[in-house]
């Protein structure tokens, strides 16, 4: 299960980032953001490669002592982060997918909210119920 | 134990070379034996085998080797790895020992030689005391030698110098001692590789101390690392022995790990290196001596983050996600990781100090074995031996750990991820680096490069919007600002830390700003939390000397490049003000701090600098408590609300025209006398987050959503940040009187009516009237405008009258007359400026107005002429002939939609025609409608001329015309027409009848025919009557004559009409015996052919039965 959340957008700046409470919330916020270089590298690799542009998920970006972060990205050019930590060997590659889409679809629902200015930050309950979904539950 | 105790030994680090000992040279005395040395030593080039030699006498003293054991059994091993062992393997107890000794084949005292080098090889033997030490024999000999094979002597000899100094052939080498000395020498090298692999063997050592068993010998060194390496964790690990097998396990990880990026297997040695890591992560040992386990952590990550650096420097690629920045950043983790726990362990009372008897001391200055503790060295078993000793040991670890300078260790090793992070494409990872670094120097006080670092990164998370982070940076850099006595710095980041970008809690921010308008109003801030001691009270004592400092006291901050509490938007009211009106202008200012805040200055500056004065407010209040908040003011601004300020001014006449633009907004926080700032927003709006915040609101629907009264939206102000001024709106009004369209060539008249509404006189009225510029050039040649219509213009006239003065007016009109050559139509443009004094603001001004009427003329042609030739029959005539006369006829078709009035008409005839009577115009005074026709013709002929035929002009025909116009006096025009040129021919026999013109029934007509030679010869004519049914007749009826040159002839005939009305008359047929080509049609069309035979009278009525 996730230790931290991230929803990016297309301009790189947080729309909603979750993390466990236990551990330093700043931490993971240096985490995800520096993930986005991988991201950014990434993605500009794709764009040369017409082949896999429909492929959304990006896979593990960088693997730090701790944890592994995750990566995503839309067709819209925003960015889902999950970091996991690295202790949790049991998690496959097909979970962390099915993590990404479900988050995808409740990113849609949320940008289908006639109130929801695309670009503010998401304060979704819905969304935020889903994400606890996927968080380490805090013991 | 030395600071550097976490660093590998140089041994291990070095390549390893083979060791071979020369002996039997004196390179010193003898100039052959320092060649045959230089030779190996000089010019080692990679390509050449790793082989590090030394000159030892035959009797060096090798270390001593200890007595082989037959069993291990009973072997307690002391420890892993002596420290020793590695400088000894590679710098004292040689591979192989080489004997040079100066020998020929052929050398006549070969016996007594043979015997002497036998025994120096004993020697030899017996110091290396049965080490696994080769020895081989090289003979230095004067000749070269002969092939192999050839030399029986040579071989003989060669076996038995082999047998007696117990040498295998392959041991026995000959150096001719020649030209080709380094040639040789190479060779010699390459053999003795066979004897490398064993040397460089010596490295498997550890692994063989292990497995006790030294006389095992392995071919891939890399291999052995790695059973070497999984042996070493499966020794038994307790807390006694953790750092001695930590210790090696870290050693030979080095070393599979460099072998693996030597062999270009990177991979592999990554993966060798995670393995080492993991299985070494949770190995802690002593609890107390934590620090030493992330101690050796952060050693082992930066030793591969050089190793792989290193591997790269030689030519490996690495990529983004995997380059030796994420090692370096591990390694500068883990010892901020031991920093932390240092600071916990080694917090010891002020009163412990360093044990007395130094238990680090050990007897020799250094350690026996890698990894031991200098108190209880060798000792193998699970409990320590002494558990006093134990404890002193202890705390003299964790008392020197707490000199040790983590900080400059951190910052070093991020300062080297930073390097990697920066070659491999990873800004944010870069500046999240320096962020740290920035925190470390912070630790270490060092405020000056912390503050520089954060400053240096905080944009990039200010771009980037990730206002959590930013608020952390900001954090850091007002401790930093604040214990540097940095007035500027800490009002800046103060300012950004209470605004909107900071995600700090409302009682941070009120804290905050509370120390903001303590610095403002020159006061100590309260100092900031969680900073070292002794720091504030630098801080402190610097604050205070800042308070007496005079001067330097004032600061500005360009807004754009922060986020600050105040915002500010400034807008013109409207894109463009007419002079005549004050100019509107809006300031809208709101802060997002926790108190209200006062400032005591507002002030735009506009592009002409003129108008600033008027765009200013501020406090004239003189008042001590100026930062004293009372809401009700106009200058306090009160956090969340938008606080709007107008300020107007009167445009000068001469920006008519020009644009107004707001250059900057400055708004000041404190007091001119004591210390202020000024926040400065370029353009008049906007910091480094307004964009963004802009584009979102105007996406948002909470637009729509309506506030009370007197309270504005802030996403609803929009910018206007220029505006336009513009000339006053004229109060006149421009009529055009006239009848389109104007009719080609004539003087069309427009009369323009100009109709003051001004309260006052317009003075200087200026009417500019004409073809409006920008039209097709042709235009502008074909039409000429002029005030006086009494007159036709001509081509000295404009096409465009400028600044026709009309003084002042009083309502008035004013005639133009406009000449358009051309068809076609074309704007035409009445400008009439003029100038009004009006009253703004209490203010008296000259405002210039103007106004611009323009109006579409089409022109047409006012009337056809059509002109043709005709014969006195009215027949058409192709060709005229010489002196006979014809008709010139005119028809003038009038496509004027106005009445035209034919004023007179005159024909001037070229010198080829005359007229034959006074010609007087026809269409005299006639007025023609639309589409009516005038016609006139005039009787003409033309008088010989020298060749035959020819084409002859005719002349012009003049049509005074003008248009019939109630409306205005119009002007007589004169058009011109050209006339058309006609073919002349002379004829040579005129002919012409006399006839009455008309004949009465059986009355006598009687009929003279007339025949005229033309030319200068005598003609033969014939000439014959045809009857007629209508008439019977007299005279000859066929006569064949003779006409003398320019002689007449006249035939006399008498008609006797037979019958009534027009009748064709007996027809006379002319043949010209000389000119057959002259038919008797042509002459025939000079006669008359029919004529009008009136009946009898009275008692003519039987005539007419008889008819």
């Amino acid at each position: 299960m996730a230790v931290c959340i991230a929803v990016i957008a297309k301009e790189n700046y947080p729309l909603y980032i979750r993390s466990v409470p236990t551990q330093g919330e700043l931490k993971f916020h240096y985490t995800v953001h520096t993930s986005l270089d991988v991201v950014e590298e990434k993605i500009s690799g794709v764009g040369k490669a017409l082949a896999d542009q429909r492929e959304l998920y990006l896979g593990l970006l960088y693997p730090t002592e701790d944890y592994k972060v995750y990566g995503y990205v839309t067709n819209s050019k925003v960015k889902f982060v999950i970091v996991v930590d690295s202790s949790n060997t049991s998690l496959r590659d097909n979970e962390i997918r099915s993590m990404f889409r479900k988050l995808h679809n409740s990113f849609t629902d949320v940008m289908c909210n006639p109130f929801y200015n695309p670009g503010d930050p998401i304060q979704s309950k819905a969304f935020d119920s889903i994400v606890s979904t996927m968080m380490v539950q805090a013991c | 134990m030395s600071p550097a105790q976490w660093d590998l030994p140089p041994e291990l680090c070095c390549r390893p070379m083979a060791f071979v000992a020369l002996t039997g040279l004196d390179v010193v005395y003898n100039a052959i034996h320092r060649a045959i040395w230089d030779a190996f030593c000089a010019n080692r080039r990679a390509d050449r085998v790793p082989i590090s030699f030394k000159v030892l006498l035959g009797d060096h003293e090798y270390p001593k080797c200890r007595t082989k054991r037959t069993s291990y059994e009973w072997y307690i091993p002391k420890g892993i790895l002596k420290t020793g062992w590695m400088n000894k393997h590679l710098n004292l107890v040689p591979a192989l020992v080489v004997l040079f000794y100066e020998l020929d084949w052929d050398d006549p005292q070969w016996k007594e030689k043979q015997s002497e080098c036998a025994t120096k090889v004993e020697i030899v033997r017996t110091s290396l005391q049965g080490r696994n030490t080769k020895v081989a024999v090289v003979l230095i000999q004067k000749k070269t030698p002969l092939p192999p094979g050839e030399d029986l002597v040579a071989s003989e000899r060669a076996s038995a110098l082999c047998g007696a100094c117990d040498l295998s052939g392959k041991s026995l080498f000959v150096l001719p001692h020649t030209d080709h000395l380094v040639g040789y020498i190479i060779r010699l090298e390459s053999l003795d590789v066979e004897y490398l692999s064993f040397a460089v063997n010596r490295n498997f050592y550890i692994a063989e101390f292990i497995y006790k068993d030294p006389h095992t010998f392995h071919v891939l060194s890399c291999r052995y690392y790695r059973t070497a390496y999984s042996l070493v964790h499966e020794l038994r690990a307790h807390e006694t022995n953790m750092l001695e097998i930590k210790t090696m396990a870290g050693f030979i990880n080095y070393k599979i790990c460099r072998l693996c990026f030597q062999h270009n297997t990177p991979l592999d040695a990554i993966a060798q290196f995670r393995k080492h890591i993991d299985l070494c992560k949770k190995k802690i040992g002593s609890a107390e001596l934590a620090f030493e386990h992330t101690a050796w952590m952060s050693k082992q990550f930066q030793s591969f983050g050089d190793l792989f650096d290193e591997a790269i420097k030689l030519g490996l690629t690495a990529i983004q996600t995997q380059n030796p920045g994420f090692y370096y950043q591990q390694a500068a983790y883990y010892a901020q990781e031991r920093k932390q726990q240092a600071g916990q362990l080694c917090s010891h009372e002020p009163g412990v100090v360093y044990p007395a008897p130094d238990p680090l001391e050990t007897p020799s200055g250094a350690l026996d074995f890698y990894g031991q503790r200098p108190w209880r060295q060798g000792h193998q078993s699970i409990d320590p031996p002494d558990s006093e000793k134990e404890k002193q040991g202890i705390l003299a670890l964790q008392v020197k750990e707490r000199d040790v300078l983590h900080s400059e260790l951190v910052i070093a090793l991020l300062s080297n991820a930073v390097a990697q992070f920066k070659k491999y494409k990873c800004p944010r990872m870069k500046s999240h680096l320096m962020v740290q670094m920035g925190e470390e120097y912070y630790h270490a006080k060092d405020y000056t490069k912390a503050l520089k670092l954060l400053d240096y990164v905080m944009c990039d998370y200010r771009t980037e919007r990730w206002w959590s982070l930013l608020t952390s940076i900001l954090c850091t850099a007002l401790k930093c600002s604040y214990l540097m006595g940095q007035v500027k710095d800490y009002i800046t980041y103060s300012m950004e830390l209470m605004g909107r970008a900071s995600i700090l809690h409302e009682e941070q921010k009120s804290r905050i700003e509370k120390n903001l308008i303590k610095v403002l109003m020159n006061e100590v801030p309260q100092p900031e939390p969680d900073c070292d001691l002794t720091s504030v009270k630098t801080a402190q004592s610097l604050w205070s000397d800042r308070i007496s400092l005079a001067g330097n006291n004032e600061f500005t901050i360009e807004v754009q490049d922060y986020v600050p509490f105040v915002q500010c938007k400034a807008k013109f009211l409207y894109p463009s003000f007419h002079i005549d009106e004050p100019v509107q202008l809006h300031v809208y200012v709101r802060a997002d701090c926790p108190h209200p805040v006062r400032f005591s200055k507002l002030c735009v500056s506009l592009s002409n600098q003129e108008y600033n004065q008027y765009c200013l407010l501020e406090d004239t209040s003189k008042e001590k408590d100026i930062l004293e908040t009372s809401t009700q003011e106009n200058m306090c601004l009160v956090p969340g609300k938008t606080r709007k300020y107008c300020f107007k001014f009167v445009a000068k006449t001469e920006d008519v025209g020009k644009k107004i633009e707001i250059t900057s907004v400055g708004l000041m926080l404190g007091r001119e006398m004591g210390r202020y700032v000024y926040l400065n927003w370029r353009g008049g709006w906007g910091d480094a987050a307004s964009s963004h915040e802009t584009l979102q609101a105007s996406r948002s629907f909470k637009r729509r959503t309506r506030l009370p009264e007197q309270q504005l939206d802030w996403d609803t102000v929009t910018i206007q940040s220029s505006t336009m001024i513009i000339s006053r709106v004229p109060k006149i009004s421009v009529q055009l009187t006239h009848e389109p369209p104007a009719l080609t060539n004539e003087m069309y008249c427009m009369i323009v009516t100009i109709q003051s509404e001004e309260d006052t006189v317009a003075k200087d009225i200026k009417l500019t009237a004409g073809l409006k510029p920008g039209q097709d050039a042709s235009l502008t040649q074909s039409t000429q405008i002029t005030v006086n219509g009494s007159e036709v213009c001509d081509d000295s006239h404009p096409a465009l009258l400028p600044d026709i003065s009309l003084g002042d007016l009083q309502p008035g009109q004013k005639p133009l007359y406009i000449h358009c050559m051309s068809t076609g139509s074309r704007i035409l443009l009445f400008h009439v400026a003029y100038s009004v004094s009006a009253t703004v603001e209490g203010k008296d001004i000259n405002c210039k107005c103007h106004k611009d009427e323009t109006v579409t003329l089409e022109t047409v042609v006012p009337f056809e002429v059509a002109m043709k030739f005709v014969s006195s029959k009215f027949e058409h005539l192709e060709r005229v002939y010489v002196d006979i006369p014809f008709l010139l006829m005119m028809d003038i078709l009038s496509a004027s939609p106005w009445p035209i009035e034919l004023v007179n008409s005159e024909v001037q005839l070229a010198s080829s025609m005359t007229p034959i009577d006074q010609p007087q115009s026809q269409v005299e005074g006639v007025t023609l409608q639309t589409s009516e026709c005038a016609s006139e013709c005039f009787l003409l002929k033309c008088p010989p001329v020298q060749n035959g035929t020819s084409t002859v002009a005719s002349g012009h025909y003049f049509i005074s015309w003008k248009r019939k116009s109630a409306f205005a006096e119009t002007s007589v025009v004169r058009t011109i027409v050209i006339l058309p040129h006609v073919m002349l021919e002379n004829i040579p026999l005129y002919v012409h009848a006399e006839l009455p013109s008309f004949g009465r029934v059986r009355e006598s007509l009687p009929v003279r025919y007339h025949l005229e030679n033309r030319t200068g010869l005598v003609q033969d004519v014939e000439i014959g009557v045809e009857p007629s049914d209508a008439f019977m007749f007299s005279g000859l009826k066929q006569v064949r004559m003779r006409i003398l040159p320019g002689a007449e002839q006249e035939m006399l005939y008498n008609f006797y009409p037979l019958m009534a009305g027009y009748q064709v008359l007996p027809q006379l047929n002319v043949n010209l015996l000389r000119f057959p080509n002259i038919s008797s049609q042509l002459l025939r069309r000079f006669l008359p052919s029919r004529i009008f035979v009136k009946p009898q009278g009275r008692n003519g009525d039987t005539s007419i039965e008889a008819a």
